[in-house]
């Protein structure tokens, strides 16, 4: 149950995210120029014939994140009354630090009329919090905590961990990008300017290009990351499923990352761009994160099966020292 | 510990950002500025030898097309419009003047002190447009922004010189004033409710200015004599100048002409 919860909060997440790629790409950043009020209203009482234009976005976004940062509050007490694991208890507790970090951030930012670096710190923590809660849901999963998928290779954590640092470094250079105004500073594709390379630089130019250059070097971490596993663990379900995901995932994100320049930066594909982004971010860390299930070995756990002694909100049992084999 | 005295520190300044930032969402959004001191040996202008200058904006080439509006974002506002809507940004007769160039003396001002402006100037939000699209004030002048559509409005400046601001205006009727305290040319608004309402001012120390009207016309009266830069612009056009000389009682045709190949994106 208490994964299912969990299951639940990644999905409302994405759909925040999806909300606030909206924003920015329709410029409604601020068209609510108030915050934690709406034009003067409680946010919770301010009048749906009032959601027009921008406010639709932006009023919108703000309502799920105040959702999401509801559900992370009941989320972080589950863990906390359910799940006897102590260092879960403590992510539940990230997880509702990162979401009302980031609600503040958020009221900052419009305070302050959006500035480049409280805009980007916004969207780097609304991925952390992402993978907060992509990786709660992984650790109450069946499969976690049975094991599976526990490969003790050395050369895979070393090169998924990479990969997903490399992800989260991408999606920053492409908030960056974003929140500069520079999606477009490069204005053809696949060539930049006619060439291989620009022929004149400006820093938004340089943003630009970096994000083109970090797309290169993603997709070919990725392809290694999906390589190794396809060779060395091709029967285990559990790292193929996400190693083959990540790779139709890079694919789409390629190809909408081109759509947004030459569609002039259309709304629609642009905001699927920077979902498809965490999705990417959240496959590369849940291969990452079973490639390393090997060193959670000291938790002294293991799922209830027998409905004996059950807490009834975790699924968990707890065993004692030296009972049952370490998970 | 000493850790923990440096968040409790950096939360403290967190808050007291934030409290300082709610605290600017008021409708008075600036005290008028107090009337500026004139410099020392600065003098009256002597109307009996001022002139003027006057000229038209013309606009060569084929004009661009003004970008579509689309109002279906806000039933209130097709309600308000008739018809297909169009940005102003090219208002261009079909002789070729071009309207809603802000032109102003930009250089050549001797040390004068001018008489305070008479009112203030009206901005005003009606049909989900802004009225006047481009306009002038003067630095301290007030402009009393006005919200006459039955929808909401937020008022966006986005200026360089002065301090940026951004406030409400969730029911029709409601009113600010505000006042710019620097000179900037220009100063753009815009609504982020309605992403298509844009407007620009030009904030001066003088009252030389004009805006060309629909006839390209525009006219600068009581200039001192004197040598002078006049500027001519336009929001997508850009900024283009010409020297002028202007003796007593001179008037001066001024004209420019922009090219439609130069407009930018």
């Amino acid at each position: 149950m208490l994964h299912r919860f969990s299951q639940f909060v990644v999905g409302c997440t994405v759909l925040l995210v999806l909300a606030g790629s909206l924003v920015t790409s329709t410029g409604s950043g601020l068209a609510v120029p108030d915050w934690p009020t709406t034009y003067g209203w409680n946010m919770f009482t301010f009048p749906p014939s009032k959601w027009v234009g921008g406010i639709f976005y932006e009023h919108g976004h703000r309502l799920i994140a105040s959702s999401v940062g509801f559900l992370t509050i009941i989320l972080a007490a589950w863990l906390w009354l359910a799940d006897p694991r102590r260092w879960m208890k403590r992510l539940g507790v990230a997880a509702l630090a990162a979401v009302i970090a980031q609600g503040v951030l958020g009221g900052l930012t419009v305070l302050f009329f959006l500035p480049d670096a409280i805009s980007t710190a916004h969207a780097g923590l609304a991925e952390i919090f992402f993978c907060l809660t992509v990786a709660i849901a992984l650790f109450t999963s069946r499969g976690w905590i049975e094991a599976a998928g526990g490969a003790d290779d050395r050369m895979l954590r070393a090169v998924a961990t990479l990969t997903t640092a490399l992800v989260y470094t991408q999606i920053i250079v492409g908030a960056v990008m974003r929140h500069s105004g520079a999606g477009l500073a490069i204005p053809d594709f696949p060539l930049m300017f006619g060439g291989l390379v620009p022929d004149h630089w400006s820093s938004a130019i340089a943003i630009h290009f970096a994000h083109r250059v970090g797309a290169l070097i993603v997709t070919a971490a990725v392809l290694a990351t999906t390589a190794h596993v396809w060779y060395h663990h091709r029967g285990q379900r559990e790292l193929m499923r996400p190693a083959l995901l990540i790779v139709g995932l890079v694919a789409v994100q390629v190809t909408l990352g081109a759509l947004t320049v030459l569609s002039r930066r259309d709304v629609a594909i642009n905001s699927a761009h920077v979902v498809c982004g965490a999705l990417v971010l959240a496959s590369s860390l849940v291969i990452t994160l079973r490639s390393w299930r090997v060193r959670f070995a000291e938790v002294r756990l293991r799922p209830d099966t027998t409905n004996v002694r059950t807490n009834a909100a975790s699924g968990f049992r707890r065993v004692a020292a030296g009972e049952g084999r370490p998970v | 510990m000493r850790l923990r005295n440096v968040w409790v520190h950096v939360l403290g300044v967190a808050l007291s950002a934030s409290v300082a930032a709610c605290g600017g969402g008021g409708q008075e959004s600036s005290a008028p500025a107090a009337t500026a001191k004139p410099a020392a040996g600065a003098s009256k202008i002597d109307p009996s030898t001022a002139g003027d200058i006057k000229g038209t904006v013309t606009l060569t080439g084929t004009a661009p097309k003004n970008e579509p509006i689309r109002m279906n974002a806000d039933p209130i506002c097709i309600k308000q419009t008739n018809g297909p809507q169009l940005q102003e940004t090219y208002t261009v007769s079909s002789d070729g003047k071009l309207a809603n160039v802000f032109v102003y003396v930009k250089d050549g001002l001797g040390n004068y002190v001018y008489d305070p402006p008479a009112a203030g100037i009206k901005l005003d939000q009606h049909g989900c447009r802004y009225t006047p699209h481009v306009f002038g004030v003067r630095v301290g002048q007030p402009i009393e922004i006005v919200n006459s559509d039955p929808t909401l409005h937020n008022i966006h400046a986005m200026p360089k010189a002065n301090p940026e601001f951004n406030n409400g205006q969730p029911i029709q009727g409601m009113k600010m004033n505000h006042t710019f305290k620097a000179k900037e040319v220009m100063v753009p608004f815009k609504c982020d409710v309605h992403g298509w309402m844009n407007a620009y001012v030009g904030v001066l120390d003088h009252p030389f200015f004009a805006v060309s009207k629909e006839d390209g016309s525009f006219e600068i009266k009581g200039l001192p004599p004197g040598d002078y830069t006049i500027e001519a612009w336009h929001e997508k056009l850009g900024a283009t100048t010409q020297k002028v000389t202007i003796a007593a009682k001179d008037s001066k045709d001024v004209s420019f002409t922009f090219d439609a190949a130069k407009a930018a994106d």
